[in-house]
């Protein structure tokens, strides 16, 4: 087997705040190739969009990589210099945001922002680029693609400028591409469409992709592996079908519990979670989630437990019998 | 202002607090002016005329012989005086027309914003000259124009957090249960723009200060021979500060202090009082 | 974009209406004291030559006659004459009005080219030394009265190195570097003290722009950080700086008319003050009525820049 294109090893990440020091990322080890789906699965606050800001280095000046390597492509992308990055951004990986209503930038018309990765990455002129975004307008299904270059993002809707933002990830024939819960922001409708191209997409062009989101419901359909993650660190990592047939961690039983079945009694009342996510300002010292287990015992808040492998794809990081 | 305020705006606006202190001082030389000041305000002594700062006479002397430091004590004084009434009439001007637009809306509002928007359009200065021009300088003259003037131009503020609080869930409620409109305005309008309206006092108390002293310096001021910063700054005394140079330092020294630390102290308590207002205006 | 305009310029006529009414009462509130000042100046005082100015002057009409006179006059281009120069006041506004412009446009540039710079790197490296000092500096400004620093810088350079700013008014189009040495001082003043705030509105705006998800979109494609802040930033940090230009306009005219008297300006300020002492009426509300139609222009101008910059105003 070939080495993975992207592999994360003992990540840690922590963000300088007026509280100290917040651990969002702990020790985190994920791996994606090329061709395949990799979902991250979490609640806010479980460290998810931090995983995927520290690949591309978009940190900002508060966040800081403390330990760990980002491999990419044989580079470990933590010790690379900011010039050096800029030239992987938006190239070799790019990055799909939640929100496409305010991820575009309101003054600027939709086809020269997805040329202008082109035009930065591949020296392209802005005519040249142009003519290549209306092609990659197309690619994303736009309908009269050739006129909604000139367009605003305000003119769009919110599908719209979603497939906007993939053609502008798609620009340079990224390797990787991670979209940071791409559908949160859209009807229901327009969810399964879009979920749909990216997936469609990423196969014809043999990228890898990391989906993060909080809906495992998502994760089910169009994810070949799942990382759920809580208060920084990962609980539980397996093959999708392998997570929803057995699912290991008390965590990920849990959110499963949460999804409503469609076959279900609608009356009936969800279960939740009860509790709060960790405050990471101040983690406990065991397992993050043993406030909130209903299977917690003492050994769970001495230590923190490492992930495990069940077996050759399957592991969880929880001391419990389960 | 209570002293545990104090103490939060002293640890979270340093900058703030200290601008509140030298306000705090500047306000007391205006309030013992008169037992300050080592020597009379119009008090003239030839033999003295334009000595340079020394033991004596702390701040120089003028072309009569007049002490500066008394003077700029007195103008302390006057400027305080001009600066807080003119400040507070602004302020229930605002109040007024502001509650009367933003409460009761509809075509009042209309017409009366249509007004400020025009008012608005001439340059302050501008119109202080013309009105000051008609009905001739003096203390009195000065605040209430200056009170109208800036109490007109506030009163978009007063009207736009009015307008704020009238569409909140409690004012609904009070209508609701049919309490009048007296009560809804002095119980529930009122006492929430009031953060909005001591930022608004604190800020003027500063503009009216500079702009009196702007009409001074064009002769349109309070009346010589009362010793204001402005009138210091310009007249006859301006052709002798070539031979006394410290004569055009004192008054606009003390002009910009006090206004920089009223500025920063209104900008600490509209940060501390109204966090929506943050980087307004 | 049409609708837009037409709707601004529908918008004007409420405003207009009104500031030709403050300007017109305010003025009729002056002239009993202009027909003393000008009896007396020429020593008669006999109540038929009152009766008589009052008559010439159209005093004696009722005041809504007066008024519908005096804006019938305004769109004809006549605004009446002056009481002691005997010109019509249109012809001293023209003479006026362009260098008061000139000292106002200089002041503009000098602000815009001050207050944009410092206030994207303020915003850009936040809470670092240099953007405390600049944060300082605009405090500082606005509190520092111009007629001071006017004074200042008068006094100081003369009694130290005995040079002082030149205080003759040379016509731009005569001898062009005569005249801008002469008007750099003002508008360095003047465009110093509009700087302060205009600083700390792009450093606030520039903030907020930066927080925006856009911004991160443009990092995540690769773009640096001054390509990033020019061709992302800047035109959405900008916009409402425009508004605060058509804001300022009034108090640009404000600062000239105490500059133009330090540095012996023959604007329109210096005009007015001489008006004001002389109870000149029809100048002074000549001057009142340009400001005023001035300033709406100014702001009719920064709504539509705002249509051209924001896509979204121009496609309402």
């Amino acid at each position: 087997m070939s080495p993975p294109l992207l592999e994360l090893q003992d990540l840690s990440v922590s963000f300088r705040t007026d509280g100290g020091r917040v651990h969002a990322v702990n020790s985190v080890n994920l791996h994606v190739s090329s061709g395949e789906t990799l979902a991250i699965v979490g609640e806010s606050g479980s460290g998810k969009s931090v995983t995927a800001l520290s690949i591309l280095g978009l940190l900002g000046e508060a966040g800081r990589i403390d330990a760990g390597s980002i491999l990419f492509d044989g580079e470990n992308l933590a010790q690379l210099r900011e010039a050096q990055m800029r030239a992987i951004r938006g190239n070799r990986i790019s990055m799909i945001f939640q929100e496409p209503m305010t991820s575009l930038n309101p003054v600027i018309q939709v086809g020269r922002q997805v040329a202008e990765p082109l035009v930065l990455h591949r020296g392209l002129s802005w005519k040249a680029a142009l003519v290549e975004a209306e092609g990659l307008l197309q690619q994303v299904a736009i309908p009269d693609s050739h006129g909604r270059l000139q367009e605003y993002p305000h003119q769009l809707s919110g599908g719209m400028r979603q497939r906007i933002m993939i053609a502008m990830a798609l620009a340079c024939s990224p390797k990787l591409i991670i979209a940071d819960e791409p559908t949160t922001a859209l009807d229901v409708t327009v969810q399964a469409q879009i979920l749909a191209l990216l997936k469609e997409l990423t196969r014809q062009t043999g990228a890898a992709l990391i989906l993060i989101t909080h809906d495992l419901g998502v994760v089910a359909r169009y994810a070949d592996r799942v990382a759920v993650m809580y208060g920084g660190r990962i609980m539980e990592t397996a093959p999708a079908v392998q997570l929803y047939g057995s699912p290991r961690h008390p965590y990920t039983r849990g959110l499963m519990n949460s999804i409503p079945a469609l076959d279900g009694d609608v009356t009936a009342e969800l279960p939740t979670i009860d509790g709060q996510p960790p405050d990471l300002g101040n983690p406990p010292p065991g397992c993050p989630f043993a406030p909130r287990c209903r299977h917690a015992r003492e050994a769970c808040d001495a230590q923190v437990p490492q992930l495990e492998w069940l077996s050759e794809a399957h592991a969880r990081a929880c001391i419990g019998d389960g | 202002m209570s002293w545990a305020f104090f103490t939060r705006m002293w640890r979270e606006k340093r900058l703030g607090a200290i601008g509140g202190i030298i306000f705090l001082l500047f306000l007391l030389c205006g309030i013992f002016a008169d037992l300050l000041a080592p020597y009379g305000m119009n008090e003239t002594n030839l033999e003295v005329r334009l000595q340079a700062p020394s033991d004596t006479y702390w701040m120089g002397t003028d072309h009569l012989g007049r002490d500066v430091l008394s003077r700029v004590l007195i103008g302390a004084k006057l400027s305080m005086i001009v600066g807080f009434m003119a400040a507070g009439l602004a302020t229930v001007i605002s109040i007024l027309i502001g509650v009367l637009s933003g409460y009761f809306g509809g075509k009042v509002d209309l017409l009366i914003q249509r007004f400020v928007d025009a008012w608005m359009t001439f340059p302050d200065l501008l119109l202080l000259i013309v009105v000051i021009s008609i009905v001739g300088p003096g203390m009195p003259q000065i605040i209430i124009v200056l009170g109208c003037l800036y109490g007109i131009a506030g009163s978009r503020i007063v009207r736009g957090s009015v307008v704020t609080v009238r569409e909140t869930m409690y004012t609904h409620a009070a209508q609701s249960i049919g309490a009048t409109t007296w009560r809804i305005l002095t119980r529930h309008i009122i006492p929430n723009v009031m953060p909005v309206v001591i930022v608004l006092f604190t800020t003027r108390v500063g503009a009216t200060i500079l702009a009196e002293a702007g009409l001074s310096f064009l002769g349109l001021g309070v009346p010589p021979p009362a010793p204001t910063w402005g009138s210091m700054l310009s007249g006859t005394g301006r052709t002798y500060m070539y031979l006394g140079p410290w004569l055009a330092l004192a008054p606009g020294l003390c002009l910009t202090v006090v206004v920089y630390a009223i500025n920063v102290y209104g900008d600490a308590l509209r940060d501390m009082l109204d966090p929506r207002m943050r980087g307004a205006r | 974009m049409q609708a837009y305009i037409a709707r601004r310029l529908l918008a004007l006529i409420p405003t207009l209406f009104f500031a030709s009414l403050i300007v017109f009462i305010s003025m009729r509130l002056i002239p009993g004291d202009v027909i003393d000042l000008m009896l007396a100046q020429n020593d008669i005082a006999t109540s038929q030559d009152r009766a008589r100015i009052e008559a010439a002057l159209g005093l004696d009409q009722p005041l809504l006659t007066q008024y519908i006179q005096w804006v019938g006059g305004v769109f004809q281009g006549d605004l009446g004459r002056s009481l002691w120069q005997n010109v019509p006041v249109t012809e001293q506004l023209a003479a006026t009005m362009p260098i008061t412009f000139e000292l106002g446009l200089l002041a503009l540039i000098i602000a815009l080219s001050v207050a944009i710079p410092i206030g994207i790197y303020s915003a850009m490296r936040q809470d670092s030394a240099g953007d405390y000092i600049a944060r300082s500096f605009s405090l500082l400004m606005l509190a520092v009265p111009s007629f001071w620093l006017g004074t200042l810088v008068m006094v100081f350079p003369s009694v130290w190195w005995r040079w002082s700013p030149p205080l003759e008014y040379v016509p731009f189009f005569e001898d062009p570097i005569a005249n801008l040495s002469h008007m750099l001082v003002p508008a360095l003043l003047l465009g110093l003290s509009m700087s302060a705030v205009t600083m700390r509105m792009t450093r606030t705006m520039m903030l907020e722009v930066l927080r925006q998800d856009y911004v991160r979109t443009a990092r995540a494609k690769g773009l640096s950080e001054n390509l990033m802040i020019f061709r992302h930033a800047l035109r959405n940090g900008l916009i409402p700086v425009v508004t605060l230009i058509g804001l300022q306009a009034p108090l640009l005219i404000g600062g000239a008319v105490i500059l133009e008297q330090i540095f012996v300006v023959p604007g329109m300020g210096l005009l007015l003050l001489e008006a004001v002492f002389q109870r000149d009426y029809p100048v002074i509300s000549g001057i009142f009525l340009l400001v005023g139609v001035g300033v709406l222009a100014i702001n009719l101008l920064v709504d539509l820049s705002y249509g051209f910059l924001d896509p979204k105003v121009r496609h309402q």
